[in-house]
């Protein structure tokens, strides 16, 4: 019995001193939580959109972007239908950084968030990142960051 | 009621013009722009009809155009650098007549390269344009081969300066795509005609081939007009004159 604890503590000091280990690694680049007073990876920063409101409410437009442009981008190519609803062109033009005129780069509104969930994007290596020029003419917003709500799912639910 | 000689005449005369006024008509609706949403149809194919008379010996006008609209950019590798309009020059040995004319995707309505492709990603819309589509084009080059007018480019290089209407990337194959982004706007030119008609030739002119009214369809029903390797019976969209 007495064994058995001893080597049960021993497991916890090295699952404690494992953890600690790999806080304080990633202690620079972690974000404190204010409210719940845990580390997080830092919230995506981007600028606000050029648009008056978004094609989709923001929570649907969040979990289901990719498949509105998967099914707009089969529909465009082999049915010639160009509708700016779901159209990536259309994304781009109202989400680019005013700066930089791209959705790619730190601030940039697909690449920060993109960076910050781990995924992918494989759409900007054919497709041009860069707002179309007469699009250009919008006022552009401040940088603000983005709202605080932008990570509560993640906090709830899959905490990253 | 009797009607002398003349005046059934006349009565019959504008009933004939009724009843073709109406099919007229008809014809009119179906040639309109379509909307955004609506998907294109067969109602439409769309082609070129190339004049090598007119076109002039060392004007790139039209290759410039194209290259420049769709964000095709040189490496200064020629070799491998995609092109999807070039100059031909074609000299008869026995006289020493030479003409130039372009030469891009003819746009055939039975095109060998979706024959060959082994994804699908080559395919020939409803209107009769022949595209690839880049997210299902595995970069095999099959298509490449099978063009008899070798019109097809693969990307070899990472691409920048992509234009917002024509992506492009390395590691697919590419080529004309009769400036398919202004058709669906109803601009109904491509570039490359309009670089020709700017520059005064007017060598290229674009229409649509089932519409008995566009200015290509009345050139082609009252002049000569052949296709390239019309052996293959390929029954190409672009069409050229003075060969």
């Amino acid at each position: 019995m007495n064994k058995l604890l001893r080597s049960m503590a021993f497991v916890a000091a090295l699952t404690t001193g494992g953890s600690l280990a790999v806080s304080a690694v990633a202690a620079d680049g972690y974000e404190k939580d204010p409210v719940a007073g845990v580390r997080h990876v830092p919230r995506p920063i981007h600028h606000e959109p050029q648009g008056e409101k978004c094609v989709a409410p923001t929570s649907e437009m969040r979990r289901n972007h990719m498949e509105k442009i998967l099914h707009q981008r089969d529909q465009t190519m082999h049915q010639g239908i160009r509708t700016a609803q779901y159209s990536l062109k259309n994304c781009v033009d109202c989400h680019a950084d005013p700066k930089t005129g791209s959705v790619l780069g730190k601030e940039g509104f697909c690449e920060s968030c993109h960076r910050y969930a781990a995924v992918q994007i494989d759409c900007f290596s054919c497709h041009s990142a860069q707002r179309d020029a007469k699009a250009e003419t919008a006022p552009a917003r401040a940088l603000t960051a983005a709202p605080r709500n932008h990570g509560t799912d993640s906090a709830k639910g899959n905490k990253p | 009621m009797s009607l002398d000689r003349r005046q059934f005449i006349a009565i019959g005369g504008a009933a004939v013009a009724g009843m073709t006024l109406a099919p007229g008509l008809r014809l009119m609706e179906l040639a309109e722009a379509r909307s955004p949403e609506e998907s294109v149809t067969t109602l439409q194919r769309w082609g070129l009809l190339i004049d090598t008379t007119k076109c002039a010996t060392g004007c790139t006008s039209c290759v410039d155009a194209c290259h420049t609209e769709n964000g095709v950019q040189s490496h200064n590798r020629p070799a491998t650098d995609p092109q999807w309009i070039r100059k031909v020059t074609l000299k008869d040995k026995q006289t020493g007549y030479v003409q130039n004319l372009p030469l891009m995707c003819q746009h055939c309505e039975h095109p060998p390269c979706v024959d060959v492709c082994p994804t699908g990603a080559s395919f020939k819309r409803a209107d009769g344009i022949v595209l690839v589509d880049r997210h299902i084009c595995i970069g095999c080059r099959y298509c490449m081969m099978a063009c008899p007018y070798k019109a097809r480019s693969f990307v070899h290089e990472d691409t920048t300066g992509q234009k917002p209407h024509a992506p492009r990337g390395k590691g697919c194959v590419e080529s004309c795509t009769l400036c398919v982004h202004k058709i669906d706007k109803g601009e109904n030119t491509t570039a490359c005609a309009e670089a020709c008609r700017k520059e005064g030739h007017n060598a290229i002119i674009f229409g649509d081939l089932k519409d008995p009214k566009s200015e290509i369809s009345k050139r082609l029903a009252a002049q000569a007009s052949q296709q390239l390797r019309p052996d293959l019976k390929l029954n190409n969209g672009v069409r050229y004159q003075g060969l």
